[in-house]
């Protein structure tokens, strides 16, 4: 089979592309160049591409570099600035994978004559009894990434290998090492490509948008603070916010970017019961009922009971166990039964 | 069968620059700034191709300095001037970033150019003052081979900034030009020798007597204290007879590749529905140089598929990490952004051949076509051209 593998110059995808060699497929690197700007691993992530080539070296196959450097402004960028402003927050890797590393590079890889696209995510693919396929979580639940894979729908699993995902981190890095690759000992990468460590969010943001003081009160309306950057704040958030001290721990409730308002409360008012989650991707038909949810990437599976939303596209989400800390508007929740992916979508 | 199309970022070197070389790489090792017999043979070398090379540019010997390539050149002619005289420093937006860089270092002004990729001479004149010291307009452009009028460029220089050098970048443009009388109105002149059947690492600024420049490497004192640094002894001599063979078989060649460049840019245009040969007239660009775009396509993609079929062509620049970057000269002529993701460079040498054209005509209009079917049955938009038009500028 012709495999284009998405190499990010990890040990991760390195590892993968070396099982596809083993397996005898005819395998060929890409480099994706998502991000122009700065990041913590240089301008272009030059240095995570020499990387990726390097170890495609080693393993004799082609590399390529793509840019689509356009696509992962105008689909992950923008989009994450504008939530941002409208007091969302927003998961860009999920709309990377969304955007880029699936649909974009799956049709680049169609029109140049590949069967597959693979990665270095772990996550399974499984095959259903009725020949469908479903994500299902990798075999290492601490690096288990099928949460912000979700959004691959399962048309496009036919055509996606996730060969590390039946491997513990600790085996593909064994498995780096046992064949020799450089990046064997390369620390996995945290966060959001463009948001450097140094500058954060506060940087990124407060170069492309004017971050506007807000206001912050509490339940009953009355000003107990203030905060530099009302777009900076998360529901949930507690530090930042200029309230520590004395008396219960204070948290952001609710944030009104618009008006400059941040409602503060204690734990027990960021607790919900209930969401309306949309911008739905389901693996089979929409699945109402009784689920498990996971509202974050290492979040908890939680039993969740889905029926139809109010509005066309949208279903509602009442957590049968009681109430959790609410999540922030823009963030996913993905459903599960059991390992497998049911879907997701975005919380409104 | 293969297709190499790709000469203008590099040309094969000529047998006979190789065999020449060879020696000053095995047993005639001595450092030509020696004191003894073996140390003179090779200055002795170098002197002889220095004769050559300076014949080749239309300047003196003594005018005529070494470098280790077209970059270097270039730097050496901004960077050299504007240390000496200081002043401002001007440079065409089509210029290569070896030149465009340094005049942007320096705090210089880009002038414009027309939608043929020729500078605009108006906006030259306005951009021009007697501040102005240095001037950098390129003999033929690297990516769509235009040629500008240097005579008339000079002319304005000297009528606007009386006091500027004007320097011409003929890295692409040694090989079609006479550049001995096409730059003969220019003040320094760059040229790099694996563009014309030499070795890569070597290449040469003219610099005529008068023109002020300070080094910018500074050491042992060679090239009259204008370049140190020991001498690339085997490069310079297989530049020199890379030279002297495009110089003698010039007229031939041009005429023999002009064919094959037409014939492979009308056959493009007969099969490819919409293409968009780029640049102005031919007879206004260099014949090695055919570049078209191609609405609907992907240059990253197309250059893929040429590949796999062993026909070796170009698009745009590529940055640090290898990624293709929308082109700046495309942008400075006025090309939208998502055509100049199409961006097609053929580029033909001095050993290109009618059998190089065959295979690109069969090659090239299939692969596009494929490409076009499958970016007209993506689910999605992302690569749709129109959704990229006008987002964004070139870096």
């Amino acid at each position: 089979m012709k495999v284009l593998v998405a190499m990010s110059g990890g040990v991760d995808s390195s590892v993968a592309a070396a099982l596809l060699v083993e397996a005898g497929h005819d395998v060929t690197g890409v480099t994706m160049k998502l991000w122009g700007g700065d990041s913590d691993t240089g301008c272009c992530s030059v240095a995570d591409v020499d990387d990726a080539r390097r170890a495609a070296q080693q393993l004799d196959v082609d590399h390529l570099v793509f840019n689509f450097g356009d696509d992962f402004m105008a689909r992950v960028v923008e989009p994450y600035v504008t939530a941002h402003i409208e007091g969302r927050t927003p998961n860009p890797c999920i709309e990377c994978n969304r955007h880029l590393k699936f649909d974009r590079l799956l049709d680049r890889a169609d029109a140049l004559g590949f069967d597959a696209v693979a990665t270095g995510h772990h996550a399974r693919i499984v095959e259903r009894p009725d020949g469908g396929r479903r994500l299902a979580r990798g075999a290492d639940a601490a690096k288990d990434q099928s949460y912000v894979l979700y959004v691959v729908p399962s048309r496009d699993l036919a055509r996606v290998l996730l060969p590390v995902g039946d491997m513990t981190k600790a085996e593909v890095r064994a498995e780096a090492t046992r064949l020799g690759l450089r990046t064997a000992d390369k620390p996995d990468s945290q966060d959001v490509c463009f948001i450097t460590s140094t500058g954060g969010r506060r940087t990124f943001l407060g170069d492309r948008i004017e971050l506007r003081p807000g206001r912050l009160v509490d339940r009953t309306g009355a000003e107990v603070g203030r905060v530099d950057a009302v777009e900076l704040v998360t529901v949930g958030q507690r530090k930042g916010l200029g309230l520590a001290g004395e008396g219960e721990p204070q948290y952001a409730v609710a944030v009104d970017v618009a008006a400059g308002v941040v409602t503060v409360g204690a734990a027990a008012d960021l607790l919900a019961d209930r969401v309306v989650v949309g911008d739905l991707v389901w693996s089979d038909e929409p699945m109402l009922g009784p689920v498990l949810a996971q509202g974050s990437a290492h979040g908890d599976p939680r039993r969740v009971d889905v029926t139809a939303g109010d509005h066309p596209g949208t279903v509602g989400v009442r957590w049968i166990d009681g109430p959790i800390r609410r999540i922030a508007a823009g963030q996913s929740l993905v459903f599960y039964d059991g390992d497998e992916v049911l879907g997701g979508g975005i919380v409104g | 069968m293969s297709a190499y199309l790709d000469h203008a970022a590099s040309t094969p070197m000529r047998p006979e620059a190789f065999e020449a070389m060879v020696p000053w790489l095995q047993h005639q090792h001595a450092n030509p700034s020696g004191a003894h017999r073996l140390a003179r043979d090779a200055r002795r070398a170098i002197d002889e191709a220095r004769d050559v090379v300076a014949a080749g540019l239309g300047v003196d010997p003594g005018e005529v300095i070494f470098t280790s390539g077209g970059t270097e050149a270039d730097n050496l002619a901004v960077l050299g001037v504007h240390d000496r005289r200081g002043g401002t420093v001007v440079g065409a937006a089509t210029e290569h970033h070896a030149v465009l860089e340094p005049v942007l270092s320096r705090g210089g002004r880009i002038v414009t150019v027309g939608p043929d990729g020729v500078i605009d001479l108006d906006a030259l004149a306005a951009a021009l003052d007697p501040h102005v010291m240095l001037v950098s307009v390129m003999l033929a452009n690297n990516e769509v081979g235009t040629v500008p009028p240097l005579a008339e460029v000079a002319e304005v220089v000297a009528r606007h900034a009386p006091g500027a050098s004007l320097h011409t970048d003929a890295v692409q443009a040694f090989s079609w030009l006479d550049v001995a009388t096409g730059a003969a109105s220019a003040d320094l002149v760059s040229i790099s020798a694996h563009k014309f059947g030499g070795p890569k690492g070597i290449g040469a600024l003219a610099v005529r007597s008068g023109t002020p420049l300070s080094p910018r490497q500074i050491g042992g004192g060679q090239e009259r204290d204008r370049r140190s640094g020991t001498h690339n002894v085997a490069g310079i001599v297989a530049m020199a007879v890379a030279m002297a063979s495009t110089v003698e078989q010039r007229v031939a060649t041009v005429a023999r590749v002009g064919a094959l460049r037409d014939r492979l840019l009308d056959g493009l245009l007969a099969e490819i529905p919409d293409l968009v040969e780029t640049g102005g007239p031919r007879s206004a660009r260099v014949v090695g140089i055919g570049h078209v775009c191609i609405p609907g396509v992907e240059s990253e993609a197309l250059l893929f598929l040429l590949e796999q079929a062993e026909v070796y062509a170009a698009a745009a620049a590529s940055c640090a990490s290898g990624a293709m970057e929308p082109s700046h000269v495309l942008a400075a002529m006025g090309v939208p952004r998502g055509v100049a993701f199409g961006a097609l460079r053929l580029s033909l040498g001095w050993c290109s051949t009618d059998d190089d054209v065959d295979r690109a005509l069969e090659v090239i209009p299939p692969a596009v076509e494929r490409l076009r079917r499958f970016a007209g049955s993506a689910a999605t938009g992302p690569t749709s051209v129109a959704a990229r038009v006008g987002r964004g500028t070139t870096p």
